[in-house]
C-alpha cells in the first residue's frame, strides 16, 4: 500500500489549479496536513468510531478540473431530479468537478448568485468565513483537495420561494472526493438549500463540508441528503453561525453508507438567534450512521432544538454523540436535545452519548435520549387487531418516524427521502 | 355458527397461579358477562385468550371454531376471528387507525378499497362519536379513556371479528358514550358476533343485555346464570361467593390439627 501521504500530497493539491489565491490556500491546507496523522478512536470525538479501519490510501485523489465534464442527464441517478421537484437553482459536481449549474431566470432576476470559486479572481473571504480553521484532518483534506468549490449567496432581503439544490455524484470507482459549499444568506434574506451526496455501487470516500452563514433576521432551511451506495464512506461537516434573530433549521437523512459520519457545529452567535438540527436515519446490514452534533450558544436569548431519530437493523452500528455549550454571555438560552434509536435486531450496537457543558444559571437545557427495541406492548396491539406481524412491525417504525419526519426541512424534498427509508423497513428488503 | 369454547383453563402470571380452572362457551350472536372483584383474574383470562405475552397456561385449552387458540400468535388469533377491546387501550406513536385497519382488513383478504373503508370508518366514526380528527391521529396516543373504548368498539365495528373479547369496556365512557358503545355491540351480535363482556360492574349490563351472567371469584366461575344474576349480585355484593373452595379450607384444616 502506497503511504497516505504520497497519495493525498502538496503536489497533487498543487495539481488541481484554479484561481492563484485558492492554489495558495490549498497549498498551505496540503502542507499541513503532510504532518498530520488521521484521528484514532481514543480521540473523544472519534470514540466509538471504526477510524482506525478507513486505509484512505486505497483511494485516488479526483483528478484536477478542467476539460469536458460529463453530460449531466447521465451523471443524475434515476429518480433524483423528480424526486427534488420544482428548484431555483440546481448544481451538480461528479467526481469532485463542476458539471452544470442552472439558475432559472426568476431567481437570478432576484439576484441568487452561484459562485463557482476555482476561477474567482480575487479572493472570496465567505470560503472559511465560518469555519477559520478546520474542525478535523478530514476538514483540513477538504481545504487541500477541494477541486470546485461552491459560493451560493442569497443576498439581502431577497426570498427564494423554491430550494436550491447541490448534488454531488461520486461514480468512478476508488475515487476521493472533497466537495465544498459556502452558503451565505444576507441580512433577512430566506431560502432552502438541499445539498446531496451520492454514489453507486462502486467502493469511494468523500469528505464535504458545508459552511452556513446565516445573517440578521434571515432564514434558512438546509437540508442534507447522504445516499451513498453500499460501499461508500462519507465523513461530512457543517458547520453554521447565525446571527442576532436569524432562523436555521438543519436537517440531516442519512440511509446509505458503510460508514457514515455527519458532524455538525453550529453556533448561535446572535442575540434571540435559532440553530434547530433534525436528522432521520436508517441503517442496515453491517453500516455504521455516526452522528456528532455541537449546538454552541454564544449569545443571549438564543434557542436551539435538536431531535434525532434513527433505527438499526441486521449488524448496523450507531453512534450519536451531542453536546449543547452555552457560554457564560448566553443568558436565557433554550437547549433542547433528543435523541432516540430504535434496535431492530439483536445484533446490533448503538450509542448515545449526551453532553451539557453550561456557564451560565439563567438557561433552559434539556436532553433525552432512548434507545430500545420495538415495545412489545405495540407490536401486541396491532397483531391482536388483526395486522400480520411484518406488516406491524413496519407500521410501528414507520410510526417511529413520524415526528422527525414532519420536523426535517425543506419538506417538499424530505418527504421523497422517507420513501427511502420505508424500502429498508422489514425482512424483505 | 361460530363457538369460543374454554375448558379448565390454568394460567400463571410471573409464577403467580391466576386462572384456577375456567370453563366457559360463548356462541355466535350471545353476549357472556363475567364479572368478579379486582384481581379475581378478569382480565388475565383476556389476556390469554388474546395471547399477549406474560402469561404461562399450564392446563387446559381454548377452542374458536375448533382451532386451538392457545397454539396461535396473536395475529393468527386475531385471523381466526377473535378481538380484544383493551381495558388499557395501547398508544402507539405515529400509526394511525386508518392505516392499522387498512392493514388487518388486507390480511383477512378483504380489500380496504374496494371495502370503502374510507366511508365505513366514517360512518362508523359518527354512530359511536368518534371525532374524524381522530382517525388520522397516531392510534390511542393523547386521547382520553372515554375516546380510547369508543376507538376500541370503532375497530370491533369495522373488523367484523366472530368473538369480541371486551375488557372493561365500560370504564371511562360516559354514560351516552356508554349506550352508543353497547348498542353497536347488540347490533353486532344482531349479525352473529358472541361478546364475553368483562366487568365489575354491573352497570354495563344495565345497557348491554346479557344472555349469561358468570362470577368469576379467584380464577374460577363459582357462579352462572341469566341476567338475574347480575341483579342478585348487585343486592349483595361479591362476597356471597367470595369464600375459599373446599379444597383449600381442607387444607387449612389438615395444616391446623
Amino acid at each position: 500500500m502506497p503511504d497516505l501521504h504520497d497519495v493525498f500530497s502538496v503536489a497533487h493539491a498543487a495539481a488541481l489549479g484554479g484561481a492563484g489565491w485558492l492554489q495558495q490556500r490549498r497549498l498551505a491546507a496540503a502542507e499541513s496536513f503532510g504532518t498530520a496523522e488521521l484521528p484514532s478512536a481514543g480521540e473523544e470525538e472519534w470514540r466509538y468510531s471504526p477510524v482506525a479501519g478507513l486505509h484512505l490510501e486505497a483511494y485516488r485523489p479526483a483528478p484536477p478540473t478542467g476539460g469536458n465534464g460529463p453530460a449531466v442527464g447521465g451523471v443524475l441517478p434515476g429518480s433524483l431530479r423528480d424526486r427534488l421537484g420544482a428548484l431555483s437553482a440546481l448544481v451538480v459536481t461528479c467526481d469532485g468537478r463542476l458539471v452544470s449549474t442552472e439558475i432559472t431566470p426568476e431567481a437570478e432576476a432576484a439576484g441568487l448568485v452561484l459562485h463557482p470559486l476555482g476561477e474567482a479572481p480575487e479572493p472570496v473571504a465567505a470560503l472559511g468565513g465560518v469555519l477559520a480553521a478546520p474542525s478535523d484532518v478530514f476538514g483540513l483534506m477538504n481545504d487541500a483537495f477541494c477541486g470546485a468549490p461552491l459560493l451560493l449567496e442569497i443576498p439581502r432581503g431577497v426570498r427564494l420561494t423554491e430550494p436550491v439544490a447541490i448534488v454531488n455524484v461520486l461514480r468512478a470507482a476508488s475515487l476521493a472526493v472533497f466537495p465544498r459549499l459556502v452558503v451565505v444568506v444576507g441580512d433577512g434574506a430566506e431560502a432552502q438549500v438541499v445539498n446531496v451526496l451520492v454514489s453507486g455501487e462502486e467502493e469511494g470516500f468523500a469528505a464535504p463540508v458545508a459552511e452556513l452563514d446565516v445573517g440578521p433576521a434571515a432564514r434558512l432551511q438546509y437540508l442534507n441528503l447522504q445516499e451513498l451506495g453500499p460501499q461508500a464512506t462519507g465523513i461530512d461537516q457543517t458547520a453554521a453561525t447565525v446571527a442576532s434573530q436569524g432562523h436555521l433549521a438543519i436537517g440531516l437523512a442519512a440511509v446509505g453508507g458503510s460508514y457514515s459520519r455527519c458532524r455538525v457545529d453550529c453556533t448561535l452567535s446572535g442575540r434571540g438567534a435559532t440553530g434547530d438540527m433534525s436528522a432521520m436515519y436508517f441503517g442496515d446490514r453491517d453500516q455504521v450512521l455516526d452522528f456528532r452534533t455541537f449546538q454552541n450558544h454564544s449569545a443571549p436569548d438564543t434557542n436551539s432544538n435538536l431531535l434525532f431519530v434513527g433505527a438499526v437493523e441486521d449488524r448496523a452500528r450507531s453512534i450519536y454523540s451531542g453536546l449543547i455549550r452555552v457560554g457564560a454571555e448566553a443568558r436565557g438560552t433554550d437547549a433542547q436535545q433528543t435523541n432516540r434509536i430504535l434496535k431492530l435486531s439483536e445484533e446490533v450496537w448503538a450509542d448515545s452519548v449526551p453532553n451539557l457543558e453550561i456557564e451560565n444559571n439563567d438557561v433552559r437545557c434539556a436532553h433525552a435520549s432512548s434507545v430500545g427495541p420495538i415495545d412489545e406492548d405495540h407490536r401486541f396491539y396491532l397483531e391482536s387487531r388483526g395486522v400480520p406481524p411484518d406488516v406491524a412491525e413496519r407500521l410501528i417504525v414507520e410510526g417511529f418516524f413520524g415526528e422527525v419526519r414532519g420536523r426535517l426541512p425543506v419538506q417538499s424534498v424530505a418527504a421523497s427521502f422517507d420513501e427511502m427509508v420505508r424500502a429498508k423497513i422489514g425482512p424483505d428488503r | 355458527m361460530s363457538e369460543l369454547i374454554v375448558e379448565g383453563l390454568w394460567a400463571n402470571a410471573a409464577e403467580e397461579s391466576i386462572l384456577q380452572g375456567v370453563d366457559l362457551r360463548v356462541a355466535a350472536g350471545e353476549v357472556h358477562a363475567v364479572m368478579g372483584p379486582n384481581g379475581c383474574g378478569k382480565s388475565t383470562l383476556a389476556h390469554v385468550l388474546a395471547g399477549r405475552r406474560g402469561y404461562t397456561v399450564t392446563a387446559g385449552r381454548a377452542l374458536l371454531d375448533g382451532a386451538d387458540l392457545l397454539a396461535l400468535s396473536p395475529f393468527e388469533r386475531a385471523r381466526a376471528g377473535l378481538f380484544l377491546a383493551m381495558q388499557y387501550p395501547t398508544e402507539v406513536p405515529g400509526v394511525n387507525l386508518l392505516d392499522v385497519l387498512g392493514a388487518a382488513l388486507a390480511a383477512a383478504g378483504r380489500d380496504p378499497a374496494a371495502d370503502g373503508l374510507g366511508a365505513v370508518l366514517s360512518a362508523e366514526a359518527e354512530r359511536l362519536g368518534v371525532p374524524a380528527a381522530l382517525l388520522e391521529r397516531a392510534v390511542n396516543v393523547d386521547l382520553s379513556g372515554g375516546e380510547q373504548k369508543r376507538g376500541e368498539a370503532l375497530q370491533l365495528a369495522v373488523l367484523r371479528p366472530c368473538i369480541a373479547v371486551l375488557d372493561e369496556i365500560d370504564s371511562g365512557l360516559d354514560v351516552d358514550a356508554l349506550r352508543a358503545v353497547a348498542r353497536r355491540i347488540e347490533e353486532a351480535t344482531a349479525e352473529g358476533l358472541g361478546v364475553l363482556a368483562i366487568t365489575h360492574y354491573t352497570r354495563l349490563l344495565g345497557v348491554l343485555q346479557a344472555d349469561r351472567v358468570h362470577i368469576m371469584i379467584r380464577g374460577r366461575i363459582v357462579a352462572s346464570g341469566g341476567p338475574e344474576l347480575a341483579d342478585e349480585l348487585e343486592r349483595t355484593g361479591y362476597e356471597r361467593w367470595d369464600r375459599p373452595a373446599p379444597a383449600e379450607v381442607a387444607v387449612k384444616l389438615g395444616r391446623s390439627f
